[in-house]
């Protein structure tokens, strides 16, 4: 014992015991977060269900597999999954406490999540223009209602993402941000895992 | 609010660069394998099925571990946890419904 060489304490050592000084309560809201993503799988296994019951139903519409453009959908992926990729570098940079770091991946994360909403609506309006629209038929409302909510979750994204730019200029790196960036970081990874149940049930089988 | 051993509240795990970039590199790998295949038609429907499921369970293994960090560590073992029972109610919901849906179909459209 007497002689047991003690390392020296790692720059910013505070000296705390976690789980007994204090409550951990940003541990708490990200698991709490974590929870509500769970919730959202079952939103969207429910939405997968209604799609995988109705996909054939096109009542005479244009059928899905006349209108998938299979390598517009691979630039669509290719967007989300490198925005997927630059929100994981904006969280080393947060770790490093690099702002400047964090601030352009998060920007470079956005302007790729803006490129594929744009996508999806452009793609959406095509759709409509051929005579897919989301009142057409039971398949195709079941397409816009999954593809939608996927949408609609990466806009929740993105607006999340200007908030936190927001309250990143006025609080800086607070424990409290990095709480924030964590929890998006889980719902923007969240829906990259989404993407790829979308793009290889939805679009490569349906056009087999 | 930080522990020393590399995870941020609730357990999630930093990460790496080397591990994003692995993530990376497997995500791009089975996302181009199923569009190859589909987009050639090389192979039968069948086949073509079978490695669509694999490469997206792949996949979507490839970015939990990855980029979400998951693992079988003590302190994320609520995490985890939850995720498998998720899991089970996603199982559950879809076989269930397909189930369902099909018997119906085929109760519906006797005689025709």
């Amino acid at each position: 014992m007497a002689n047991m060489v003690l390392e020296a304490p790692r720059p910013g050592y505070t000296g705390y015991v976690e789980q007994e000084h204090h409550h951990d309560y940003g541990g708490d809201t990200v698991f709490g977060f974590w929870i509500y993503i769970l919730s959202d799988c079952v939103l969207f296994a429910t939405l997968f269900a209604v799609f995988a019951v109705l996909q054939s139903n096109f009542a005479g519409t244009i059928q899905a597999k006349d209108l998938f453009e299979l390598d517009y959908v691979l630039a669509e992926t290719a967007l989300l999954l490198a925005s997927s990729f630059t929100f994981g570098l904006a969280v080393l940079s947060a770790n490093k406490k690099s702002m400047a770091g964090l601030v352009a991946w998060l920007g470079i994360t956005f302007a790729l999540g803006a490129g594929f909403l744009y996508m999806e609506i452009n793609e959406f309006i095509h759709f409509t223009h051929e005579g897919a629209a989301a009142w057409s038929s039971g398949a195709w409302s079941a397409f816009y209602g999954l593809i939608g909510t996927h949408g609609l979750h990466v806009f929740a994204g993105m607006l999340w993402m200007l908030v936190l730019f927001g309250l990143l200029f006025r609080e800086g790196l607070s424990d409290n941000n990095i709480v924030r960036l964590m929890c998006l970081s889980l719902f923007w990874h969240f829906l990259d895992i989404i993407w790829i149940c979308v793009f290889s049930f939805v679009y490569l089988m349906g056009v087999l | 609010m930080f522990t020393d051993n590399g995870h941020s509240p609730g357990g999630a795990a930093h990460g790496s660069l080397p591990e994003y970039l692995l993530g990376l590199s497997l995500s791009v790998i089975l996302t181009a394998i199923p569009f190859a295949v589909v987009m050639s038609g090389a192979l039968g429907e069948t086949l073509s099925i079978v490695l669509i499921l694999l490469c997206a369970i792949g996949q979507v293994m490839v970015q939990l571990i990855f980029f979400l960090h998951m693992n079988t560590s003590s302190a994320q073992i609520w995490n985890s946890v939850s995720g498998v029972f998720v899991l089970l109610l996603v199982i559950i919901l879809i076989v269930g419904s397909l189930w369902i849906m099909q018997h119906l179909n085929h109760n519906m459209l006797m005689g025709h």
